[in-house]
Formats: structure tokens, C-alpha cells, sequence
């Protein structure tokens, strides 16, 4: 199994994720296994995925819409986001509408061209899990999160921005 | 001047830490190209023609002496003794090595200073009128609210990686010398019938290959709200924005693709789930940013200084210099200062580090140990007595910072161009001290009266000749430099509430040589046509278009198609 950044360690990743098929078409689905569909997969084989005994993900590209996923939260053990080159900031915008608009809770995965640069300005917008870009390796990366010790701004980790964290104090 | 507390010092200094790992990583071969770029632009380090260049910023234009002797001292360590004031407010160095930035960040960490966002696809430093917090014509004091954007931005998780650059610029007053209207987002601070700040929000204009106008999409944004209306214009930006075409990708594009309309409507829909929110500013904060702030201890003074007029009177050189380099302000007895980085033979916005310890030294003794930087790369000592000018005056003059032309033709905003530029399609600064040179008579320059000319190396118009009553742009034919020529621009600052123009395009254009005779030959057809001394040039091209001028310098249109025919003829 692959090895991925959860919660701020390495862990294993039981997931499948399942690409778009070489033609652009929808994938295949195995037989069993937790899967991470795409958003069109879903959008088609929402009742034949639903029916399925193991976990079911969901992953949207840069330029979809997570108000379509808004609804069916609940269904998803794991949602992730793509970034298709890592200064495709798209995904940092749709982290934030996932945890503080739709309010989803659970496992937000940053995939594609994800770095150790990054990371930090990913977990502040609500990533809390990372498969890591080919190469790169996620041991050495976990040193990212503490690059910076504050931050101005209010955030999913730090709902609260500086000033108002400062006159609670 | 802003006062750091520990954590602004903190953040400053883990940036230092955090950068300078990325540079080993990227010297060891860990980091490639691609994967560095953008961390080192977001560090404001371009790999440049002849060298990297470092451009550090200078929040909205406010320098102390300490400061600036540290730019001085890194002018000499780590580069050739001198550097570039950009029309931005921010600061480049021409030739530090790429391996010794993090030792050169860490330097301008110990006086409380970065190069954090000054490039990049992330919002990039605040401008603001270099005059904000003494201008006479001030509405609101806008440095409070520029160091709560500069917070608020500085390592913004979400927008750091922007379809393109996003520059905010900040203007308080009722003239506006910030050029909001050209501007990925414009902040008019102004007040209510009660007195209450607020904001008007200008969103999409710019210069570049497609200059814009920025659209007003809300009049009156009240204060507390500032932080989540940005968020709500950025987030829409940062979602929707193009990011298949470099040229195609700031917000000016899509808001007129969109149309102004719809894209307010998009943004007060983001922004009605934000508003009220955590990032809603509080009365506290606001007092707490102003108490870090040092504010010049002033004398009460009981208005002009009497001795002033009477050298006014006296000293007609001391007069003129006044006239355009001395500059009203909101306390009796004291006035602005502008220090000239316009003279003949000096690259505009260029200083030594010798200059740069000078004018360290006359702030420190005339104007409260602080400096400005202003978009027109000049520098200004912002709280000067009026008493003390003549001896400040007597001062500048042999540093070579008394040339006594803002505001005047030669006082050329210029980018640094292919001499340094590798994005330039022409040199710039030999065409600026041609004209300076054309034009160094100063009876004639001071008849001419103002005039705002601008150029620029190439369409990204960092020079901001669509702007300039002329304008300058350097464009490339088959290899070879050539200059196309604009009239009629104008950034919004000449007269209160005159808006943003661009300038028209005379006709083709001119190889080097040629460009300082047609500017004279345009001054001529100003000087004959204007009805007094008090019509400028730009009201003369706005009052008889631009047809007068092309005709003194390419014929009539009779003249213009006879010429066409017989080079059809001889094809």
C-alpha cells in the first residue's frame, strides 16, 4: 500500500482511487475494495456505488463544483480534491467551501501534484490527509506543518483570526 | 512607522528559515526549476537577464532612516552599490546571488523588513499615496488600514496561488495619487454623513497588453467589513479566473467577461456568507495596528513660516524648487518634500547606497527619521518644517536630489528595460535621459508646465506609459527597438476626481534617435495651442484631440495618403 500524510503522520492508504479511463471515459470498478471515485462516476453510478459493502470516496478536479457533492456528504468516507499542478490554487478555495459552508468533517485529501511546500497552506484550509506526488517523501514533508508558528488569518484549523484570538486573551 | 510586535517579527523571521531550506533544496537538486519558481517569486527573486533580481517590498511606501541604511549596507555587500526604486514601492536589487538571498532576507528581517508576496501569483505588496496621513486634501488616514491588508495578506493560505498577480492599491484623500482605477482592486477610504469610515471598491482595472478602467462595485463598504469583501472578491477570482492564458488571467478579464454587473453579483453572493464572520474587523483591532504605529511628534506651529515666504521671494532657484518639489500638508508650519530621483543622467528611480545613507541622514534630521517611496520612483520626506526647508534645500542640492521637476517632463517614470529586463522588447533608460537631456533647460521645462511622461520597455507597462500625457512604449520590429508614442493618458492624480485615461497612439513608431525631436515637436504643438500658462498639455490634447499633434509629426491626412500611394506605387 501506498504511504500517505494523515493527520499529520504516515500512514498506509487502504483507498483505491479510481482515475478517469485512458479515453476519458468513466472507470471500471472492482469488484471490492474502498474505492475514491471521480465526480462523474458518482454523478452516474450513485445507486450501484451506494449498494457496495466497502467505503465509498469521492474526488473532484480543480474546476468542479463541491456544491454538487453539498448534499451527499454524509455517503462519502473520504472526499479528495485533485490539483492538476500544484499552482492550480482552485483546490484551496474548494477545501474552504467543503469544511466551513458544507460543513463536512470527515477525511479531505489533497491529490495530484502535491508537495512539501504546500502543505502548510493546505492543512490551514482544511487538507488533513495528502498523497504526496510521486517521488516525493512524506516522512521528510511533515516537518512542513510547523513552518510557521502563527497566523494572521482565521482558517478551518484556526477559526478564529489573530485579532480576535488576541482580545480573548 | 508600523512597530512589529514578536509574532510580525516571528512570521518574518520563519520565512527566513523556511526559504533558506528551499534554496538548499533547490542548490542540491531536490527542488527542480519548476517546483522552485514559484516559491522563490513568492520570495521576490526573478532570474533576470544578466542576473537574479530581488525586489523587496515597502509597504505602502513607508521607510525608516534604520531601514534604509540597511537597503544602503545590502546595496553594498551583496550587490554593486546601488538599487532600483520601482514604481510599485518596492525596492530591486539588480545583481545578488541567487545562493545568498536567505543571508540578504535575514538582514531585512532585523529591521522589519521581507520580500514576502512582491511576486507571484498571490496578492502582491499594498501601494498607497505616498502622501497618506499629511496630505491637506485627506479624507481618511489609510496607513492603519494598510497594515491590517499587509497582515491579512501575508501568507493568506487560500490565495497564494492566484490564476495571476493581484495588486491592491489604497488612496484616502480627495485626489488620487494611488491609481486605484488601475489596480486589480482599487479602496477609496472616504466617510459617511456620520463620519464613519468606509470603503469604495474598485475591482479589474490594470495596464499591461489590455488596459482597463477599474469598475466601482460598491460605493460604501463600511470598515468592519473589509476583510470579508476581499475574501469574497478573491475567492470568486480564484475559482473562476483563467488559468489557460497567461495573458488572459488577471481579474480585469474576467470581470469583463462576466460584465462589472454580474461579477458584483457573484461577489456580494460569495460574500453573504462570509460577512459577519471571524474575519469581521473589530474596533479594538483597529486601535490596537494604530497604537504600533509612531507617529511624527509635531510642533504646534501658527501656520506659514514667515521666514519661508520671505526666501520664496528672495531665492528665485529656492522658489522654483519649491514651486514643484514642496508639497502642502494637513499640519500648520510643516510642508512634504519630494527628493528628485530624476536627474539628468541617473536611471529614474536608481540610488547608490551612498545616496541612500543621505537621504537616511536628511530624514533624520528634517523629517522625523522616515522616507518615503512614491509610485513615481521619486523619494520624500514627508514632515518637514517649513523653516527648515531652505536648509534642506541647500542640502539635497549637491546629493543631486533638488532637481526641481515632479510633476514636470523630465520627472520620467521609467521601467529599468532591457538593460536589465529580460521580458523587455526595448531599453528604456537611455531613452529617458535622451529626452531629460533634450529637455534640461530649465526656463523651458518650468514654461512646458506639467506633464507626466511614462515609458515603458514593453506591453507589460511597468513604466505605465498607457498613463503618461505621453506615454513611451518600447516594441520590437524584426529585432530591432522601436518606440510607439501615446498621448492623452492620464492616472487620475493631476485634479482631484479626474478620472483614469489611457492614451491614444499617434501613429507608427519611431527608432530611438527620433524620439526626443517628436517629443519636442509635440511640446510645440502644445505651446502654440494652449490659451494660457494654466492649460496643461493633457488639457490641450483632451480639448483639440490628438489629430493636431499627428499632423505636426506625420503630415496631414492629404500629406499621409499621398505618401501611402506612392509607396503602394513603388510595391
Amino acid at each position: 500500500m501506498a504511504l500517505i500524510i494523515k493527520e499529520r503522520s504516515v500512514a498506509s492508504d487502504p483507498w483505491l482511487l479510481l482515475d478517469s479511463a485512458d479515453d476519458g471515459g468513466l472507470p471500471l470498478l472492482p469488484p471490492a475494495g474502498d474505492v475514491i471515485v471521480p465526480l462523474a462516476l458518482w454523478r452516474t453510478e450513485r445507486d450501484t456505488l451506494r449498494r457496495r459493502a466497502e467505503r465509498i470516496g469521492v474526488w473532484l478536479d480543480s474546476h468542479e463544483d463541491p456544491a454538487l457533492i453539498a448534499e451527499d456528504l454524509p455517503l462519502f468516507g473520504l472526499v479528495a480534491v485533485n490539483f492538476p499542478k500544484f499552482t492550480d490554487g482552485r483546490g484551496y478555495s474548494i477545501a474552504r467551501l467543503l469544511r466551513d459552508r458544507y460543513g463536512y468533517r470527515g477525511e479531505l485529501r489533497a491529490i495530484g501534484d502535491v508537495q512539501r511546500d504546500q502543505l502548510f497552506y493546505l492543512a490551514r484550509c482544511g487538507f488533513n490527509a495528502f498523497a504526496l506526488r510521486a517521488g516525493e517523501d512524506p516522512r521528510a514533508a511533515l516537518s512542513a506543518f510547523g513552518d510557521f508558528s502563527e497566523a494572521y488569518q482565521n482558517s478551518v484549523e484556526q477559526p478564529l483570526p489573530l485579532f480576535r484570538r488576541r482580545e480573548l486573551s | 512607522m508600523y512597530q512589529y510586535d514578536q509574532i510580525d517579527q516571528q512570521l518574518v523571521a520563519e520565512r527566513v528559515v523556511q526559504y533558506r531550506d528551499q534554496t538548499r533544496r533547490f542548490l542540491a537538486g531536490e527542488l527542480s526549476e519548476d517546483d522552485f519558481k514559484p516559491v522563490r517569486l513568492q520570495n521576490g527573486l526573478y532570474l533576470q537577464r544578466y542576473a537574479p533580481m530581488l525586489r523587496v517590498a515597502i509597504p505602502y511606501g513607508l521607510l525608516s532612516s534604520r531601514q534604509l541604511r540597511k537597503l544602503a549596507h545590502i546595496a553594498r555587500t551583496w550587490d554593486r552599490g546601488y538599487a532600483h526604486f520601482s514604481t510599485r514601492q518596492n525596492l530591486q536589487f539588480n545583481w545578488p546571488k541567487l545562493e545568498d538571498v536567505p543571508d540578504i532576507l535575514a538582514e531585512l528581517a532585523t529591521v522589519q523588513m521581507h520580500a514576502i508576496q512582491t511576486s507571484g501569483n498571490c496578492v502582491r505588496n499594498i501601494t498607497a499615496d505616498h502622501f497618506a496621513g499629511v496630505a491637506s486634501d485627506e479624507i481618511v488616514d489609510t496607513l492603519v488600514w494598510c497594515e491590517v491588508l499587509r497582515q491579512w495578506s501575508t501568507f493568506h493560505p487560500e490565495f497564494a496561488y492566484l490564476p495571476r498577480k493581484f495588486k491592491i492599491a489604497f488612496n484616502g484623500s480627495e485626489a488620487d495619487r494611488a491609481a486605484t482605477f488601475l489596480h486589480d482592486i482599487g479602496l477609496h477610504a472616504t466617510r459617511d454623513a456620520s463620519g464613519a469610515v468606509g470603503f469604495r471598491v474598485i475591482v479589474g482595472g490594470g495596464m499591461g497588453r489590455t488596459p482597463i478602467i477599474g469598475h466601482v462595485i460598491r460605493e460604501f463598504l463600511p470598515w468592519p467589513h473589509l476583510l470579508t469583501y476581499l475574501e469574497a472578491i478573491l475567492r470568486v477570482y480564484n475559482r473562476y479566473g483563467r488559468r489557460d492564458n497567461l495573458y488572459r488571467a488577471r481579474i480585469k478579464i474576467l470581470v469583463k467577461a462576466r460584465t462589472p454587473e454580474c461579477f458584483r453579483d457573484e461577489v456580494e453572493k460569495e460574500w453573504a456568507y462570509l460577512k459577519d464572520g471571524p474575519a469581521t474587523l473589530t474596533a479594538a483591532e483597529i486601535e490596537r495596528v494604530e497604537a504600533r504605529f509612531t507617529r511624527p511628534s509635531y510642533d504646534a506651529l501658527p501656520g506659514d513660516d514667515a521666514g519661508y515666504r520671505t526666501r520664496l521671494g528672495l531665492d528665485r532657484a529656492f522658489a522654483a524648487w519649491a514651486k514643484r518639489n514642496v508639497h502642502s500638508h494637513k499640519m500648520p508650519g510643516y510642508a512634504a518634500v519630494t527628493l528628485s530621483l530624476k536627474k539628468t543622467g541617473e536611471a529614474p528611480g536608481d540610488a547608490t547606497a551612498g545616496q541612500m545613507d543621505a537621504v537616511a541622514t536628511l530624514a533624520e534630521r528634517y523629517s522625523f527619521g522616515e522616507v518615503r517611496v512614491s509610485h513615481e520612483q521619486n523619494l520624500i520626506l514627508a514632515d518637514v518644517r517649513q523653516s527648515d526647508l531652505h536648509a534642506l534645500w541647500h542640502e539635497a542640492k549637491p546629493l543631486g536630489f533638488a532637481t526641481p521637476n515632479v510633476g514636470l517632463l523630465t520627472n520620467i517614470i521609467c521601467c529599468p528595460g532591457g538593460d536589465f529586463c529580460s521580458l523587455a522588447n526595448a531599453k528604456s533608460i537611455p531613452v529617458a535621459e535622451a529626452i531629460q537631456r533634450r529637455f534640461d533647460r530649465l526656463d523651458y521645462l518650468h514654461d512646458i508646465g506639467e506633464l507626466d511622461l511614462n515609458i515603458s520597455g514593453c506591453m507589460n507597462s511597468c513604466g505605465h506609459h498607457h498613463v503618461g500625457h505621453i506615454g513611451i512604449l518600447g516594441v520590437d520590429k524584426n529585432g530591432d527597438e522601436w518606440y510607439q508614442i501615446s498621448i492623452g493618458g492620464n492616472q487620475g492624480l493631476a485634479r482631484p476626481g479626474a478620472p483614469a485615461a489611457f492614451g491614444k497612439v499617434i501613429g507608427p513608431s519611431f527608432a530611438r534617435a527620433d524620439v526626443p525631436d517628436v517629443i519636442e515637436r509635440l511640446i510645440e504643438v502644445y505651446l502654440e495651442r494652449r490659451d494660457s500658462e494654466a492649460e496643461r498639455f493633457i488639457d490641450v490634447v483632451w480639448r483639440i484631440g490628438i489629430e493636431p499633434f499627428k499632423e505636426r509629426i506625420y503630415g496631414t491626412d492629404h500629406q499621409r495618403a499621398q505618401r501611402r500611394e506612392r509607396s503602394l506605387a513603388i510595391a
